[in-house]
């Protein structure tokens, strides 16, 4: 098994016309992705080298049953797309956009909160699952088949973390990417309790940043719920202090948010942290045996 | 984006807050003229994005249009942590009865707006927060309902709120988050909110951060973005899009996404070496975006070798190399340059510095043996 994407996902493309959305999407079917439509208003009835295109997210659901979705929109309409995705229906939206505003995300999380659909992203660089299928922008050859889940705010980080650990033979079931954003759908806790419930994960990495306190709240979860092993990695040790406007945000995160901060958090919760993506991708063999 | 104080003021004033009268200056003369307009006992203000002013001296009170000139004067040029100050804010003084705190804010934690108040303003209001929690009062919004009066009238009574200062707070507040959601700031920051002697409650300072994402449907306020740092690589950065923090060691660093240069930064410090700055050339890097980034950073007389990172996802390792060896063209730097290339077209990347690349260039397979080889090849230069 793995989580989110494998071959049971059915998939549309939201703004499948576009230069990015079309290299893409090409790109993720010739992994092995099922994708079943693209959307585009106003261009219904052509197609991107095969794969029909729909006005509407509702009749591309209808026509072809997708349940996934994947948006290349541009920022100022990415939050209708995200909304046209779940007022269809679609149980997983992959939110590839960057650039959304926080009070568009502030309105999308609430919404989210009251339904049973997920969202990842916004900029983020997708899910893979190696061998299964891939939705996203990440470059499919640095995977490999294996039993080890990563999930990562970070597009690049994910690829370097991933390659470490490929280099040591080790294979993912499947790799995350959550975004970047202070506001994203799914949480590190999110994924991890779905990796949690998959019996073909043995590991789990959590690759992490500065800023927020993400990464120490899926600390607390990892320690009260989770049997399956969790190593962690957080970048930005050298990181500049970041100039704070007023006293409002330390008031409400105290120290969170720092490199140190997380790991320490982490650390006293019991999860190991790696300092560099070499030495994580060396804890994770190790902790394979 | 961080507004100025007077900025912030006339951002409140629209939205029908009281502030007291005010004008920007930016000589001594104008500081003179302004009191003079306003009349009466006035307060010199440096207009700098920084805490602290104050206690630094940056804010004096003057009792003539004479002494508004010479405080001017003296503020005027002054460095307060780092940033000097170039304009000042000359507003009418208030007589202050009692100070509190008002905050809208953006809470990343709970992803919904945060209203906070305290009949406790002024100085230390993070000390009040640990000291006194009880005396600031929260409260979460749903981003759907807004902020309705009884959520004012629940923070007045929660903070202690001088009972015949409530009615005026309150219309703040509500104000106050009007202003968060028309402007899609990050923050409003009111400390001191005043209530005067006379009984009109009045913002006395004003920090507000908008969020750029946003700025796109905001042009008013796009317009009032300046560039605050003098530093020269870091302004140059800003000119031409790249994001840029200047550090103080002597390893330039570039790379493709946020993620992947903070570890780079990690890993140069864990080898012993020291970054000189942080550098995204951003996830879809082309050959201008690294051409770009590379002038900002051979342009900074510190860097004595560079480290290259870059895991292709969008980005194309083989534009990279091609934009490094036009760039390199163009600019005929000599210092040490090591790059780490992995991901999309990496092999044809490696081939292009392999077959083109003048004899400072070289390749390392590993981000780690990358991020050495760059930490020795500094330690040589130096």
């Amino acid at each position: 098994m793995s989580i989110l994407v494998d071959e049971n996902t059915k998939l549309v493309v939201q703004g499948v016309t576009g230069r990015e959305g079309r290299f893409h999407t090409l790109r993720n079917r010739a992994y092995g992705t099922n994708v079943v439509a693209g959307v585009t208003p106003g261009k219904a009835g052509q197609d991107v080298e095969g794969i029909p295109v729909f006005n509407t997210v509702r009749d591309a659901v209808e026509a072809t049953g997708a349940n996934t979705s994947m948006i290349f929109v541009p920022p100022r309409f990415a939050p209708d797309a995200i909304y046209e995705s779940l007022d269809a229906g679609i149980g997983l939206t992959i939110t590839i956009t960057e650039g959304i505003p926080v009070h568009e995300m502030m309105r999308i999380y609430t919404h989210l909160q009251r339904s049973d659909q997920q969202l990842l992203g916004p900029n983020c660089p997708g899910a893979i699952s190696p061998g299964k299928a891939t939705v996203g922008i990440m470059p499919t050859d640095v995977f490999t088949p294996g039993r080890v889940g990563i999930i990562s705010r970070s597009g690049t980080l994910t690829y370097q973390i991933s390659k470490e650990i490929g280099d040591m033979g080790i294979g993912q079931s499947t790799v995350v990417g959550i975004g970047g954003d202070p506001i994203v759908g799914s949480s590190f806790i999110d994924i991890l309790q779905k990796f949690e419930e998959d019996p073909d994960t043995d590991l789990v990495v959590i690759v992490g940043e500065i800023g927020g306190d993400e990464e120490e709240k899926a600390g607390q979860y990892i320690a009260a719920t989770m049997k399956t092993p969790v190593v962690g990695y957080i970048a930005g040790f050298q990181a500049p202090a970041g100039k704070q406007m007023g006293h409002a945000g330390a008031i409400i995160t105290g120290s969170s948010g720092t490199a140190q901060g997380k790991k320490d958090a982490l650390e006293g919760l019991g999860v190991q942290v790696g300092i560099s993506p070499t030495e994580v991708a060396e804890i994770v063999r190790d902790r394979l045996g | 984006m961080d507004l100025f104080e007077y900025q912030g003021k006339q951002l409140f004033a629209r939205h029908g807050m009281a502030v007291p009268q005010g004008e920007v200056a930016e000589t001594p003369e104008q500081a003179k003229a302004a009191a003079e307009k306003i009349g009466g006992t006035v307060v010199v203000k440096a207009q700098v994005q920084v805490g602290g002013r104050g206690k630094a001296g940056g804010i004096k009170i003057a009792t003539t249009p004479d002494e508004a000139y010479a405080e001017a004067e003296a503020i005027l040029g002054m460095d307060i942590k780092g940033h000097t100050v170039k304009r000042l804010w000359v507003e009418a003084a208030s007589d202050i009865k009692k100070e509190y705190y008002a905050s809208v804010t953006f809470d990343r934690s709970a992803k919904k707006p945060l209203v906070m108040l305290s009949a406790m303003g002024g100085m230390d209001i993070e000390a009040v927060a640990v000291d006194h929690p009880e005396a600031l009062a929260r409260l979460h919004v749903d981003p759907f309902t807004g902020f309705q009066p009884h959520h004012g009238r629940w923070l007045v009574y929660h903070a202690g709120i001088d009972e015949a200062a409530q009615k005026g707070v309150l219309q703040a507040l509500m104000q106050a988050y009007a202003a968060f959601i028309d402007l899609e700031a990050t923050l409003i920051e009111i400390n001191p909110l005043i209530w005067t002697a006379d009984g009109r409650v009045v913002a006395l300072d004003a920090k507000v951060s908008i969020d750029n994402n946003a700025l796109y449907r905001h042009p008013d306020l796009a317009d009032l973005q300046e560039s605050v740092t003098d530093d020269p690589q870091e302004r140059m950065a800003q000119e031409r899009g790249v994001t840029y923090v200047k550090l103080d060691g002597d390893v330039g660093i570039m790379g493709n996404g946020a993620g992947i240069v903070m570890s780079s930064l990690d890993v140069v410090a864990l080898a012993g070496g020291k970054p000189a700055n942080f550098l995204d050339a951003g996830g879809g890097s082309d050959a201008e975006a690294v051409a770009t980034a590379l002038e900002v950073l051979l342009s900074d007389p510190k860097v004595k070798s560079l480290l290259i990172n870059i895991f292709g996802g969008i980005t194309r390792c083989d534009q990279v190399a091609e934009g490094l060896l036009a760039a390199l063209d163009t600019l005929g730097a000599t210092l040490p340059i090591v790059v780490r290339l992995d991901g999309t077209a990496a092999e044809e990347g490696r081939a292009i510095i392999a077959d083109r690349a003048p004899a400072n260039v070289v390749v390392e397979p590993t981000m780690l043996s990358a991020a050495k080889r760059a930490v020795e090849l500094a330690k040589e230069a130096a």
